[in-house]
């Protein structure tokens, strides 16, 4: 990777930010909505990329940070009638504890054992979400009521139910988080991070402390996913067990792989052209997870980089 | 029924469960073991078996015994050449990479889950006992069926067993799992012996699923349960040894059988499964493995 001047990094993710602002004006609405569905999950993916693109952990259980966040914030307008600010920061506290939790756990284990036992606490946690049905609603999940998906200032008041409202709040936290996932890897901790993921022996030997630094990456990683999850329930308004389930887990994985792991617009792109193959093929057939399935196979088969990856590698040294 | 019968009744399938578990974690293990290939698509080898079962005994006329016997030597066959299949064109291209074939074998699931969906559909179809000859206890009758199970997966247990430890294929196969590349410079030709374990892993799957349809029924959503159980098995067990995954699997067969009849089944998984999560984490050889070298 060669050295980027940081000022036409940023000027790239500002331009990408301008670029999603503009086509909120001229998207037709069914797009529109699209998008703003696309921009919540690719914070999901982002989060997804701390961990697998920079340190090199493949996580096979990210769900439950999501569902952490879902439920968190879902659950706290729905049972407690709490207002939705504090609704998104529960749950982001959610996927913050229960990060820290797992990371101090998991990450006792690697390689493909990491693997299996964040595989086994995000179905913990799956069934958990199912045993206490009368809480979460189980499989039928539950509906955030549309009064209380109202933001209210003073006078002023902001419906969340609103299409532009919905595009302009996910394009925020997408914002947000884009610029904080690109200012950590360009800090000396996101250096020393690709330096675990290259040979964690070697950066002991140099003496830094891997295990912080991969449990600081684990929660980073965990409370974007779980802020994802919270802007959803609060933005889309619904809360399901599904979100909790494995192949919640594997959709960032394919994403990610899909726009390239290690960059930070990877997880952008590789969530838009995902999200629109499945949703052109399933208006052919209803076989997407076919698509999906054979997605990944050729993904790890000709084009383990993904999309930005070959870019990066072939033209561009410089993409963060 | 009292406790004590109740137990019994439990215990017996308890021992299905683990009869049926045992093998298909067999496969599981040998394949991780000899190919350090975690197979997340072993539960749908598994599943493929039943609709296969299913097809073959709807297929052949007569007496359902015929039907089912060749039900169970030809659906592990289709299975296994489905595997082989796959792994020359995607375990191998990868070489066998730890996270790519994850990945990878990810990706088989949902290609065999979706088109098992789309040509057998998502209708639960039972397949016939091949008898129907119930035992009768002194408390409750018991189909002979179901003890059938556990004699047979004995059998192929045992016989499994004795091709590991006392043939030539069983030597060459420990040779590469104990290190493949002093293996391959003693002329074992691995990348064939990959190949057939693979294969091997998924027909003992499908075994397991075929002896298991006529008591459950085929469908196409049944590889996840034996997937999470089998992981489970071979974890406690200790991963690649054949003796641990045998006596984990009558473990949490039993066990499960047991808590399953008396706490809600939802529990006794979140409970199972957390414990083997655990176990994972604090003692990664398995509680019967040895440490790594």
């Amino acid at each position: 990777m060669s050295e980027a001047s940081p000022a036409k990094a940023y000027a790239l993710h500002l331009g990408v930010i301008a670029l999603l602002f503009a086509l909120s004006f001229v998207l037709p609405d069914y797009h529109h909505g699209l998008l703003a569905r696309i921009m919540v999950l690719a914070v999901f993916a982002m989060g997804y990329n701390m961990l697998f693109g920079y340190v090199g952990l493949l996580s096979l259980g990210h769900a439950m940070f999501f569902a952490a966040g879902l439920y968190g914030a879902g659950l706290s307008v729905i049972h407690l009638g709490w207002s939705l600010p504090l609704a998104f920061l529960a749950g982001i506290a959610c996927g913050a504890l229960l990060s820290l939790v797992i990371g101090l756990l998991a990450l006792r284990t690697t390689g493909v054992a990491f693997m299996i036992v964040t595989m086994m606490f995000a179905q913990v946690f799956y069934l958990t979400i199912l045993y206490f049905a009368a809480w979460t609603g189980g499989d039928q999940g539950l509906v955030v009521p549309q009064p209380a998906r109202v933001l209210t200032f003073g006078a002023t008041s902001l419906d969340l139910t609103n299409p532009t409202v919905r595009y302009m709040s996910a394009l925020a936290l997408f914002s947000v988080v884009l610029l904080i996932t690109l200012a950590i890897v360009r800090s000396r901790h996101g250096r020393v991070l690709v330096a675990i993921r290259e040979n964690e022996e070697r950066t002991k030997m140099l003496g830094y402390d891997t295990f912080s630094n991969k449990l600081a990456a684990m929660i980073v990683s965990g409370t974007i996913c779980a802020a994802s999850g919270a802007a959803y329930a609060l933005l889309f308004g619904y809360v399901g067990s599904s979100f909790a389930s494995v192949q919640y887990s594997i959709l960032p994985l394919l994403w990610v792989l899909l726009g390239g792991a290690a960059t930070t617009l990877g997880a952008l792109i590789g969530t838009v052209f995902m999200y629109y193959v499945i949703d052109i093929a399933s208006g052919y057939t209803s076989a997407y997870l076919l698509i999906v399935g054979i997605a990944l196979i050729l993904l790890v088969l000709f084009f383990p980089k993904g999309i930005l990856g070959t870019i990066r590698q072939r033209w561009l040294g410089w993409l963060p | 029924m009292h406790f004590g019968p109740h137990l019994l009744l439990a215990a017996l399938e308890g021992l299905v469960t683990s009869a049926v578990l045992a093998l298909t974690a067999l496969g599981l293990s040998l394949v991780f073991g000899v190919m350090r290939v975690v197979n997340v698509a072993h539960g749908e080898f598994f599943m493929l078996g039943a609709p296969l079962a299913w097809a073959i005994s709807t297929a052949i006329p007569g007496h359902p015994t015929v039907g089912f016997l060749t039900a169970l030597v030809i659906a592990p066959l289709i299975v296994g050449a489905i595997a082989l299949v796959a792994e020359r064109l995607v375990l191998r291209r990868l070489n066998y990479n730890p996270e790519a074939t994850i990945v990878a074998t990810i990706g088989m699931l949902y290609i065999i889950q979706q088109l098992a969906l789309s040509f057998y559909g998502p209708e639960a179809r039972p397949v016939e006992p091949p008898f129907s000859y119930r035992i009768l206890l002194p408390w409750f009758g018991y189909s002979g069926y179901k003890l059938s199970i556990i004699a047979a997966s004995g059998l192929l247990l045992v016989a499994t067993w004795l091709v590991l430890t006392r043939t030539k294929i069983g030597l060459i196969m420990r040779a590469t799992q104990y290190d493949s590349e002093t293996a391959q410079a003693f002329g074992i030709p691995v990348d064939r012996v990959y190949a057939g374990v693979f294969a091997l892993g998924a027909m003992l799957a499908a075994i397991a699923a075929v002896l298991i349809v006529p008591i459950s029924q085929a469908h196409y959503l049944m590889g996840q349960d034996p997937l999470l159980l089998s992981f489970i098995v071979v974890i406690i067990g200790g991963l690649g040894s054949l003796r641990g995954t045998v006596v984990a699997a009558v473990l949490i067969g039993l066990s499960d059988g047991i808590i399953s009849v008396f706490f809600s089944p939802t529990l006794a998984k979140i409970i199972a499964t957390l414990l083997v999560a655990m176990v994972l984490v604090f003692r990664p050889q398995g509680l019967f493995g040895t440490a790594p070298r």
